[in-house]
């Protein structure tokens, strides 16, 4: 226990623009299909006719996701090959010489951050920008940001994260992730029956 | 929770360098800074800017989504690496290999032929921003021209046609905008069809909106589409029918007037025409702006319940806008630009500028006169590069090229035609650099198509650029250029940087690429103008001559360009701690600072646009006009839906549309409310065909509550890709578009467009 890394996300200010993902392929030369961090669409709300007058509460905002390097990570538990550990520096990393390409840590992460690469076989995923953190310098994500939307900070285990818990993220009481949102003024509206993730074919390729 | 303190972020490997350039300009509307770390010869990442201060009087300059995926244009396997030369008939797509020895002795020897044939007046190069570095895009191709008799000239923009026109009727000058630092001091923002989030209108604009609602500015976003900045910067989102904000501007002038919300003292001192007591000289007795609103005249009361059933937009909301926007001050009215590329296009600008003056929010921090918003220190130079003086006097409006290929000779100003009574040729010869503006981009792709096709019309179509684009697959000759990556360059921030950000030549061009410098300097030299064209100077000497240029008119203390270079800062910025705010002296001093307008006020009425004498297009004082093709029309029993084309961050404009992380982020779908799929049978990802009388287009559905009922949303600048039968399949809005232009800036109107939908 102790402090650990976690994003931080200013949900309200992330106009989905994407160049947290961009910066990050290009940092770790992902192809294409290989999304070590995703910006989800969620939307909902809708429309009603008065007179001609047209009235609405539609409502979206945005997510971007990398992987929580979670203090619980299901990822490792559920891997049969125990190719994924999570480091004394809280860092949970995948030894992609034992990682046999199950793709059960897919299955099994809420936040789908493991991403099956063809080019080797095996899964990868986000790992904060391990060789930049230790020298120093911030992750590819978090310095691209043009809202200034996404910081790394380091959080107590056990801090409220309650924004965590922004729709459709799961309850962080499940893997303990290293993240912390500031929700969009529209999330408290969000949940399964009245919003849904409206660019699924942008983050499951 | 503990922020954390890391340094800059930019960090060599071993064997890698570091070289802080400008992101390649593309027209994308920002100007960002780049750190490429260059291996072996080859470009291996990109970060951004890495500065480890980051303040509002000094911004980072981080790039967007384009700029960090930029490799993979730059690296792309369908770069052109030599020129080629066509075979068989005109956009057939059948090319045969030439040296560039050939293709530039046919190309000067085309240009001469054509000169001597038909004059000078038949040469054309068109508005182009594929490149848009000072040494790189289409200018160099002005630059020859102008050296070797000239060619017909362009006047105004795609961009900003209206605006460009429409600002100066009311203020007389472009310069109608304070520096970004002053919003901060703004208490209410509108942002009407202004989208920064995505077309980004100068880097970091949206973070400066972000920062002013820090500071407690509350931000309304009025917009046909939900757009990225409606979600990221809008405390509130308000759908509006596309084409009809002048209706909704209105009706808020209308509670303005009968509440009481007006700034009298401020119009009766620095405006002309808002009623019948200031009228302009020899006006007395016309439709004052107070009669239309009024109703004076035409018997029609401007409510909002007037304007409700044009928008949609509910009147208790119009009412509401109308009485925040009039009462929480200082306030902005932030106009965006894809509603003044409408059928006229003009009246939503002059309707903006006067809602800003009947508040008093010109002249004043934390105000906004509205209109084209340029910079009050000079900023936005564009070209210093010296194209040189044309010694054809006569230009055409950019968006009329066809017109002038059409019946270019004997067109005049009733065609927008300037510098000449008439036009003496037809177009005859095009050199189009860094363009995508003949196909791609302008409207009606079909009917320009066909109008390229005819070789009787346009005789030589040479097409310069770095891929076979849609409008170089109707060339007669491509010429490979290289990236800006691969050549020098320089440029300044657009519209409101304060910065010159260097771009020093990173990596060799591929196969037999060069730059559009070095093309434009070898066919001058071939036309007996090499030495007048280069002076000497290749692309690094050109670009010292421009840091002097920016050095001698707006940024003294910039380093010489071997300075520049060494110390590898990639650009140098001149910090905003006071920022400028338009109009201030005239907002003091009306009499001794008087605007450039005819009356040295602030024209609510235009004389000069009413002696143009055509009241229903070009009415003397903002008004709202229904639409050539719009919902209320004939045509609507067909064609029930409005296209609209919002800026991707896929692309800019057409490039990097061939991108694979681009689309991969942003795929191209035609954004449709479930309202309007649902009795079509569209479910969502269904593929669906748009058309109407001039094209159709194919491609995957969207269903989303981000665009309003009765609004098609298809992104533009996706490259068109027709089958045998002529049905596009690339997702081009522009098979939709019309070629009408407006009335009085003969801009595009591109956004105009009534639509049918099925499943395809």
């Amino acid at each position: 226990m102790g402090a650990r890394y976690a994003f931080r996300f200013d949900q309200s200010a992330c106009s989905g623009c994407k160049t947290c993902q961009a910066a990050c392929k290009d940092r770790h030369g992902l192809p294409v299909g290989v999304l070590w961090r995703r910006v989800y669409e969620v939307a909902g709300g809708g429309w009603e006719r008065v007179g001609e007058a047209w009235h609405s509460d539609a409502f979206a905002y945005h997510l971007s996701l990398a992987c929580n390097h979670c203090a619980e990570p299901i990822c490792a538990e559920v891997c049969p090959t125990g190719a994924i550990v999570r480091g004394d520096d809280g860092l949970v990393r995948i030894d992609r010489e034992t990682c046999v390409g199950c793709r059960y840590c897919a299955w099994a992460c809420p936040y789908g951050a493991p991403q099956f690469d063809e080019r080797s076989g095996t899964m990868t995923k986000c790992d904060l920008c391990a060789a930049d953190l230790a020298a120093g310098r911030p992750p590819a994500c978090v310095s691209s940001c043009p809202m200034r939307a996404l910081e790394l900070v380091t959080i107590e285990d056990g801090a409220d994260a309650a924004g965590a818990a922004t729709f459709p993220l799961p309850d962080p009481a499940l893997t303990s992730p290293g993240l912390v949102v500031v929700p969009h003024r529209d999330a408290p509206r969000a949940g399964p029956r009245t919003a849904r993730v409206a660019n699924r074919e942008e983050v499951a390729p | 929770m503990t922020a954390t303190h890391l340094g800059p972020s930019a960090h060599a490997l071993p064997g890698e360098r570091l070289v802080r350039v400008g992101c390649p300009a593309h027209n994308c509307g920002g100007r960002c800074l780049l750190v490429a770390h260059v291996k072996d010869g080859r470009i291996v990442r990109l970060e951004g800017d890495d500065r480890p201060d980051d303040t509002p009087a000094d911004p980072q300059l981080r790039a967007c989504t384009r700029g960090r995926a930029y490799l993979r244009r730059q690296y792309h396997p369908d770069r052109l690496l030599y020129p080629l030369r066509r075979v068989g008939p005109r956009g057939a797509g059948r090319w045969a290999r030439i040296s560039w020895d050939e293709a530039l002795d046919l190309v000067a020897g085309e240009m001469r032929r054509v000169r001597e044939t038909y004059g000078p007046g038949a040469l054309f190069v068109p508005y182009g921003t594929g490149s848009y570095s000072q040494l790189n895009g289409s200018q160099v191709a002005r630059r020859l021209m102008n050296l070797t008799g000239g060619c017909l000239g362009i006047w105004n923009s795609y961009s900003w046609a209206a605006i460009n026109v429409a600002t100066p009727t009311v203020y007389g000058t472009l310069q109608t905008g304070n520096q970004r630092q002053d919003w901060l001091n703004s208490r209410y923002i509108l942002l009407w069809g202004w989208n920064p989030a995505e077309m980004r209108d100068g880097t970091n604009s949206d973070w400066f909106v972000k920062l002013a609602r820090e500071r407690g500015a509350r931000t309304v976003c009025i917009d046909p589409r939900m757009s990225p900045s409606a979600v990221s910067l809008a405390d509130e989102w308000i759908p509006i029918r596309p084409g009809t904000d002048a209706a909704m501007m209105t009706a808020m002038a209308h509670v303005m007037i009968t509440e009481g919300l007006v700034d009298a003292g401020f119009v009766r001192t620095h405006c002309v025409g808002f009623d019948a007591s200031q009228m302009p000289a020899g006006c007395d007795g016309e439709e004052s702006y107070r009669d239309y609103v009024l109703g004076t005249r035409d018997g029609v009361p401007k409510t909002p319940e007037w304007a409700e059933r044009i928008t949609t937009v509910p009147r208790a909301t119009i009412a509401r806008i109308a009485r925040e926007y009039a009462t929480t001050k200082p306030a902005m009215l932030y106009q965006g630009y894809g509603m003044q590329r409408r059928a006229f296009g003009e009246q939503v600008v002059r309707a903006g500028c006067v809602l800003a003056a009947l508040t008093g929010n010109v002249g004043i921090p934390g105000g906004w006169a509205s209109g084209l918003a340029n910079q009050p220190d000079g900023g936005c130079g564009w070209y210093v590069f010296p194209a040189g003086e044309n010694p054809v006097k006569a230009s055409i409006p950019v968006f009329l090229w066809a017109e002038a290929v059409l019946r270019g000779k004997g067109m005049g100003a009733e065609h927008g035609v300037q510098g000449a009574e008439r036009l003496a040729s037809d177009i005859k010869l095009i050199y189009a650099v860094a363009t995508n503006c003949l196909v791609n981009q302008h409207a009606n792709i079909n009917r320009s198509v066909e109008i390229l096709r005819d070789e009787s019309k346009v005789e030589f179509l040479v097409v310069q650029d770095q891929f076979l684009t849609s409008t170089a697959r109707y060339a007669d000759v491509v010429l490979p250029a290289c990236t800006q990556f691969e050549t020098w360059g320089v440029e300044d921030g657009w519209k409101y940087g304060e910065e010159v950000l260097l771009m020093p030549k990173l990596v060799e061009p591929p196969g037999e690429a060069k730059s559009d410098y070095r093309i434009g300097a070898e066919i001058a030299e071939r036309l007996g103008a090499g030495a007048a064209f280069t002076e000497g100077r290749d692309e690094r000497g050109w670009v010292e001559w421009c840091l002097d240029e920016y050095r001698r008119t707006r940024f003294p203390d910039l380093p010489s360009l071997d300075a520049f270079e060494a110390s590898n800062a990639g650009l140098h910025v001149k910090p905003v701690t006071r920022p400028a705010v338009a109009f201030a002296d005239f907002r003091r001093d009306p009499e001794g600072h008087p605007l450039d307008t005819p009356s040295g006020r602030i024209e609510i009425f235009s004389k000069a646009l009413r002696d143009l004498g055509r009241p229903d297009a070009i009415p003397a004082v903002p008004k709202y006009i229904e639409e050539w093709e719009s919902p209320f029309g004939p045509e609507a029993a067909r064609f029930p839906l409005q296209a609209i084309g919002h800026h991707t961050l896929h692309r800019v404009h057409s490039t990097h549309d061939n991108n694979d992380w681009l689309a991969e982020a942003f795929p191209q779908r035609a954004f449709l409310n479930p309202l309007d799929a649902a009795p079509r049978g569209i479910a969502d990802g269904d593929a669906v065909k748009v058309w109407n009388d001039r094209g159709a287009t194919v491609l995957p559905c969207r269903l989303t509550q981000r665009v309003m009922p009765g609004v098609v949303d298809i992104p533009e600048g996706a490259w068109w890709a027709p089958d045998a039968a002529g049905v596009d399949h690339g997702g081009n809005i522009n098979v939709l578009t019309s070629e009408r232009w407006t009335p009085l800036a003969f801009g595009t109107a591109q956004h105009t467009a009534m639509v049918q939908v099925e499943r395809a």
